[in-house]
């Protein structure tokens, strides 16, 4: 049975990444290395307000007196800011104003990733601003959201555009000293999103944005601000590949959300960076900082994500409770496979009157990755009839992965109720043949397995991704049972 | 083109960790017959109804097993359970967070693709769904939960007659189906097995007691010890078993093979 088991595990390799692939298209890269010269070239290249410059330099300047967290229960390999290229933006003679402006190089590329950046042709009814390496590509359905005032474009058009937007929530809710990655982040993020829902309007489609690393060596650094005014709604999804490569590239991103009173902001992430070959070599660093205020009453902030990627996940999507009766929401599934590695979790930190959260965290572990949940739950003096769930599972295949579970709860309020549930399971070779007696494959009977274990995140994303993340799920975990 | 027995068993010998416990089993099993294996703990039934499924607790270390004339220890399990052989479990596993309809969908439209079909549309599959609970009357709310999950143990044997009416198998092999059930959840069953079979549909019931042959009525009863059939004979041997016990057979046959193949090693 041992020699079954090692032999399953090898099978591990047939699950092959399907986004490895490089586009061959020339790219504006500046030199590799980090220094105030670097970022002054970043911000001019990209026409930016003294102001940003200024906040640019300041993050800098303290990112230089910080150290890399070493709390996490990872294993990271040392980063070299030295090699990194910190800005890389795919060659556009201007920038494009219609899809015909945009290289088709890029057209393809977003096409092969299956995210057609044609308007037209999108059937889903999904507004998508794709970003490749430093730079957005293209924002589709700008102008239908437009009429209803909701603001979507690329973040350095809007610092452009929305000057005073961007100024008045950015780092609202990240500031620029919280931590090494963050700080990093703001000294030198390059592009990304920006989402502006008016008072009262429920955006009628989804939105998302695409995130895909191309040039080699290279950083991503991007910037992520959605603000949903009074009585707004909004559902976002944010997906994300990369080329298949030896190196390790860093992945360093910052999303800000903001709720105001009785909005709604749902952000839905799909990771799928490239997570390194079956022997842990090369693959994407991803350390994440994600945090939304729930800055008004009877607001709400719901998290969702499924983690399949990176060799390194290092992310804990947080909600601030800072208004009555407001709500946040994480629900996740983290696969790790082969020497994946994932720390991550959630903090809801319950500070006005009647807040709830929910966390539902699914872990799932293979071959010899270690998977870890991180979260807490902190509920100060004033928040006076606090609740929380929490949910923690783990599910192992085969005996060489690990699960761990770190919960943190501090209450400083005596009617706060906090709960917290955790198991751990293991799917067994009886429920795998079970099903190879029914005529299931094994690689099927472990989709369906996995996947009913990470049902009730799943259902929570908008029904288009569901399905490919049930994909992806299977795909990520081929074989890989012991 | 038919082979004459649908499932051959010739000197069949298989170990569970270097222990054998199969040791030399021959049994033949006609189209369209009903066989009752019974014998007592330890016997070698389980692994018997392992080795035809193909799960890989056991190693099977010399005989053959020919299933319509085709060598069934070539197959992969998932190969066996697309040629027809279904397995109503002793101990029905659990599968959380999976539907009875995703499951069952999948294991039809699996065997249709094997059988080189066209899956089944959503509606066609709702419509099979719902004619097959009748048949065996399950209630509509188990199909509706999770594979077995908190299913009481009666619930979880009607659950697997239920599958075995989905998947209309050629070969059904009832290992200890009866342990566990009360007398209507018995009659139940059975009678789903009786209205499931078709004239070529062949069964082998595996079981410590007579209560079930009484609504699943054999063609022929074997009686299993220390990994052999020691005896065959027509349905009255399974009520002389349940007479005299198993006593008798041990004494049987422990004179006249085991001691003799101790002998020999």
């Amino acid at each position: 049975m041992e020699n079954d088991q090692d032999k399953i595990l090898n099978d591990v390799t047939s699950g092959e990444y399907k986004f490895g692939f490089v586009t061959d298209i020339e790219s504006d890269s500046i030199p590799a290395g980090l220094n105030e010269d670097v970022i002054r070239l970043i911000s001019s290249k990209k026409k930016e307000p003294e102001w940003l410059l200024e906040f640019r330099l300041k993050s800098y300047r303290h990112w230089l007196t910080m150290k890399m967290p070493t709390w996490a229960n990872l294993r990271i390999p040392e980063i070299n800011y030295k090699d990194i290229i910190f800005y890389s933006a795919p060659k556009q003679k201007i920038a494009p104003s219609s899809l015909s402006d945009v290289d088709p190089e890029l057209i393809r590329t977003f096409d092969k990733l299956g995210i057609p950046l044609e308007e037209q042709k999108h059937l889903t009814g999904v507004a998508v601003d794709a970003v490749m390496d430093s730079i957005s590509v293209k924002t589709t359905f700008r102008e239908t959201l437009a009429e209803m005032g909701i603001i979507f474009c690329s973040f350095s058009e809007a610092v452009k555009e929305h000057p005073s937007l961007v100024q008045k929530y950015l780092a609202s809710v990240v500031p620029y000293t919280d931590n090494f990655f963050a700080t990093l982040n703001s000294a030198v993020f390059s592009d990304g999103s920006f989402c502006y829902i008016p008072k009262g309007v429920r955006c009628p489609m989804e939105l998302s944005t695409y995130f895909r690393i191309n040039a080699s060596n290279t950083g991503q650094f991007e910037r992520t601000l959605l603000i949903a005014d009074e009585e707004a709604y909004v559902s976002y999804l944010e997906g994300c590949t990369a080329p298949m490569r030896d190196e390790n590239q860093l992945h360093a991103a910052v999303v800000e959300i903001v709720a105001e009173c009785g909005a709604e902001v749902k952000y839905s992430t799909v990771q799928n960076w490239y997570p390194g070959d079956k022997d842990g070599k090369g693959g994407i660093l991803n350390f994440v900082t994600k945090r939304g205020i729930c800055k008004g009453d009877d607001s709400k902030i719901s998290w969702t994500q499924v983690e399949t990627g990176s060799a390194i996940t290092w992310k804990y999507p947080s909600c601030i409770l800072r208004g009555n009766n407001s709500t946040g929401e994480f629900y996740s599934v983290a696969v790790t496979n082969n020497h994946q590695q994932a720390d991550t979790g959630t903090k809801m930190i319950h500070i006005g009157k009647n807040t709830k959260s929910t966390i539902l965290s699914k872990g799932i572990s293979a071959g010899f990755g270690q998977n870890s949940y991180r979260g807490l739950v902190k509920v100060l003096s004033k928040a006076e009839g606090a609740r929380n769930f929490s949910q923690c599972d783990s599910l192992l295949l085969g005996d060489k992965c690990g699960a761990h579970t770190f919960p943190y709860i501090e209450v400083d309020n005596p009617s706060a109720i906090v709960e917290h549930e955790a198991t751990t399971s293991r799917i067994g070779e009886d429920q795998i043949f079970y099903c190879n007696q029914r005529g299931i494959s094994t690689e099927d009977a472990i989709g369906l397995i996995v996947n009913g274990y990470a049902r009730e995140v799943i259902n929570k994303l908008p029904m288009e991704f569901a399905v490919e993340a049930q994909k992806l799920l299977q795909i990520s975990l081929e074989g890989s049972v012991g | 083109m038919k082979d004459n027995f649908l499932l051959q068993i010739k000197e069949l010998k298989a170990s569970i960790d270097n222990k054998e416990i199969l040791k030399g089993l021959n049994l033949e099993v006609g189209y369209g017959e009903i066989h009752a294996i019974m014998g007592p703990n330890g016997s070698g039934k389980s692994t018997l109804a392992n080795v035809l499924t193909g799960r890989d607790i056991a190693t099977v270390t010399h005989g053959s097993v020919t299933f319509e004339g085709h060598n069934l220890l070539e197959m992969s399990p998932e190969e066996r359970a697309r040629e027809g052989i279904f397995l109503s479990f002793q101990y029905p596993i659990e599968i959380p967070g999976v539907s009875m309809v995703n499951f069952m969908k999948t294991a039809v439209n699996e065997q249709r693709k094997y059988h080189g079909l066209e899956p089944l549309s959503a509606s066609d599959f709702l419509k099979l769904m719902r004619e097959k609970k009748e048949l065996v009357e399950i209630d509509s709310a188990l199909t509706n939960r999770s594979v077995n999950e908190g299913f009481s143990g009666g619930e979880k044997k009607k659950n697997e007659i239920f599958q075995m009416a989905m998947l209309e198998p050629r070969l059904a092999l009832l290992d200890e189906t009866d342990s566990g059930l009360d007398i209507d959840a018995l009659r139940i069953v059975a009678n789903g097995v009786n209205k499931i079979r078709r004239p070529d549909t062949s069964v082998i019931v595996i079981t410590h007691y007579q209560r079930l042959l009484d609504h699943i009525i054999p063609d022929f009863v074997h009686v299993m010890y220390d990994g052999r059939i020691v005896k065959s004979a027509g349905p009255e041997l399974a009520l002389e078993l349940e007479e005299r016990g198993y006593d008798w057979i041990r004494k049987e046959a422990d004179v006249s093979e085991e001691s003799w193949t101790t002998d020999q090693k």
